[in-house]
């Protein structure tokens, strides 16, 4: 019941088109990945789908248009994870996470209830920072930060996540918990978009890729369709190497198609 | 955090009692108590409720007013610098209050000068209001309001470089400097249903002030209306600080420090820090208002000049404090 549909989604931002034409569709247990060069659209795209930037066009989960429902409806059924690590005053992880719970309070400043201690608690353990609870976030590595902010974001218990390059400052295990963190999300029956340079972990990971370029998309669909040698030298101008484990195809960047 | 507010509560009325004791008539703590209560003879009535009273009482509203004023701008701003004064509003208001002197207004009324200053804080209010509607960014609020405080001040300038004779100039000169002494229940009665009404506003951004700890986008896909946080905390401020300024004049500091002392014992988190900001600004300007009577100076000193004498290494120490924190 919660599948994700965009239709014709456009941003412009005085007079300049930032993401134009954009349908999409993210069925319930799937995890698209967002991809494109630096300056595609990826950032607005999910941005304008969480409500955060003026747009036209239609964003609908479910049966719901997103941009005529309350703030904290919308609040409980979607994630926001932004790009950018903006925390401003050293908190506690455990404080940080509980921040994920706002839109379930009852009332204004309403305390935190048994269920959302749990929730708390199951998004700490989820993204491996359990231990860290009690610690300020200013003292935490990048990748700690970066897994105590996912947990913010899984405490929400939104069923649509997005994540804007969640795994942009981590190390490779924690890259490949963080994915599969966002994969174990979509097989409980959510659904979600993740931003992702990598396009390794975007081919490793994501059921349905979409590719933008200069704001508009040019291809979308299973990641063979998407990665094609053809996609990648017109998008990217680089060359890949593609191979396939268990069953599953992946791409490695290799080169710049300039001096290959 | 009980233990914080009770802790704070308490230093207040015991500098509230010394405050009341203190002044030129000596009287005993008994015959204090006696002209509070009511039950002393007129003479201490008066003495005590007249003219030491409303000293105490302003000095709890103007503390109250910077202090939280202070704690949910730098929240909403998410910068630790932030205080009423940035945004503009207590210098909009001294403007107004400078208008009513250099006209020479006040002689039609007591009432002209702390109207002119809180429609001065009002109008500073509005046009704040105005330039940051819509989808803009917590910057243009900060630099909005560098440019009208900067313009109050230098209208300020212009009134006093214009004055017509120096008995004006010397009006200003002393409103501006800042004070709580020689003021009426009457300015108490005037301020206090504007700082009452300013601070419900400002507790009511108390939640969302915290979920801007993950910055605005991240806040704004939790449920906080962005815009609303806004207008709550610039009206509440402007309404708070506004009403105080139009009958103590411009004073300092109080708001950038006190939240400052206090965040660490709220563990950082800036709706928490509200409530106790409140407390700790009435503490610090109850407590500045005693050093400054207790000290032997020639002319007597002004509330203004000692909290940025105070304040302003303070800001300094933070900048310095800042730079070595930051990369």
């Amino acid at each position: 019941m919660t599948r994700l549909t965009v239709q014709g989604l456009a941003v412009s931002l005085g007079g300049r088109a930032l993401a134009a034409g954009v349908d999409l569709c993210v069925e319930p247990g799937e995890l698209l990945g967002l991809i494109g060069p630096n300056g595609a659209g990826k950032s607005t795209v999910v941005k304008a789908i969480a409500q955060l930037l003026p747009y036209r066009g239609e964003v609908r989960l479910g049966a719901w248009r997103f941009d005529r429902i309350g703030a904290r409806d919308r609040a409980r059924a979607v994630a926001y994870l932004s790009q950018d690590d903006q925390l401003q005053w050293p908190i506690s992880v455990a404080e940080l996470v509980a921040l994920g719970r706002y839109p379930h309070r009852s009332g204004w400043g309403g305390a935190l209830g048994a269920a959302d201690d749990a929730a708390v608690a199951t998004a700490m353990r989820a993204a491996d920072v359990w231990t860290l609870r009690e610690r300020r976030v200013d003292q935490l590595s990048g990748g700690e930060r970066a897994r105590a902010r996912l947990a913010r974001v899984l405490a929400v218990e939104a069923p649509l996540i997005l994540a804007d390059e969640p795994v942009a400052a981590l190390d490779p295990k924690h890259q490949l918990q963080v994915m599969a963190l966002l994969r174990a999300h979509c097989a409980g029956g959510g659904n979600g978009i993740v931003v992702l340079h990598d396009l390794t972990l975007a081919s490793r990971f994501c059921d349905r890729l979409l590719l933008l370029d200069e704001g508009r998309p040019v291809a979308t669909g299973t990641v063979a369709d998407v990665l094609t040698a053809q996609h990648l030298h017109d998008v990217y101008g680089i060359d890949a190497v593609t191979g396939v484990h268990n069953g599953q195809t992946y791409i490695v960047p290799w080169a710049n198609r300039n001096n290959a | 955090m009980l233990a914080l507010h009770a802790t704070l509560a308490a230093v207040l009325l015991v500098l509230s009692i010394l405050s009341l004791g203190l002044g030129a008539a000596p009287m005993g703590w008994g015959e204090v108590l006696g002209g509070l209560f009511g039950t002393g003879p007129e003479e201490h009535r008066i003495i005590v409720r007249q003219i030491r009273l409303p000293r105490v009482l302003l000095a709890w509203l103007l503390g109250a007013a910077l202090g939280m004023s202070g704690a949910a701008l730098q929240g909403l701003l998410r910068n630790p610098l932030a205080e009423p004064g940035l945004l503009g509003i207590s210098a909009s208001a001294g403007l107004g209050a400078v208008l009513a002197l250099y006209f020479g207004l006040t002689a039609f009324g007591i009432w002209i000068l702390p109207s002119l200053a809180m429609a001065g804080a009002l109008g500073a209010t509005l046009l704040l209001y105005a330039l940051t509607r819509g989808g803009t960014s917590n910057l243009t609020l900060i630099l909005a309001g560098v440019a009208l405080s900067s313009l109050a001040g230098a209208l300020t300038s212009l009134a006093l470089n214009l004055a017509p004779n120096p008995a004006s100039v010397q009006d200003i000169v002393l409103w501006l400097l800042g004070s709580i002494a020689d003021r009426s229940l009457a300015d108490v009665g005037l301020v206090l249903p504007f700082v009452a009404v300013g601070l419900v506003l400002l507790m009511a951004a108390a939640p969302a002030l915290t979920l801007l700890t993950l910055g605005e986008a991240e806040a704004a896909s939790l449920g906080v209306q962005l815009p609303r946080l806004r207008g709550l905390i610039i009206t509440g401020s402007a309404l708070a600080v506004g009403a105080c300024v139009s009958v103590t004049g411009t004073i300092g500091f109080v708001g950038l420090v006190v939240p400052h002392l206090l965040r660490g014992l709220v563990r950082h988190q800036p709706g928490s820090l509200l409530l106790p900001s409140a407390l700790g600004g009435a503490v610090l300007v109850l407590g500045a208002d005693l050093v400054i009577r207790l000290l032997d100076t020639p002319q007597p000193l002004m509330l203004g000049v000692v909290t940025a004498l105070v304040g302003a290494p303070f800001f300094l120490a933070l900048v310095v404090q800042s730079r070595r924190t930051l990369p």
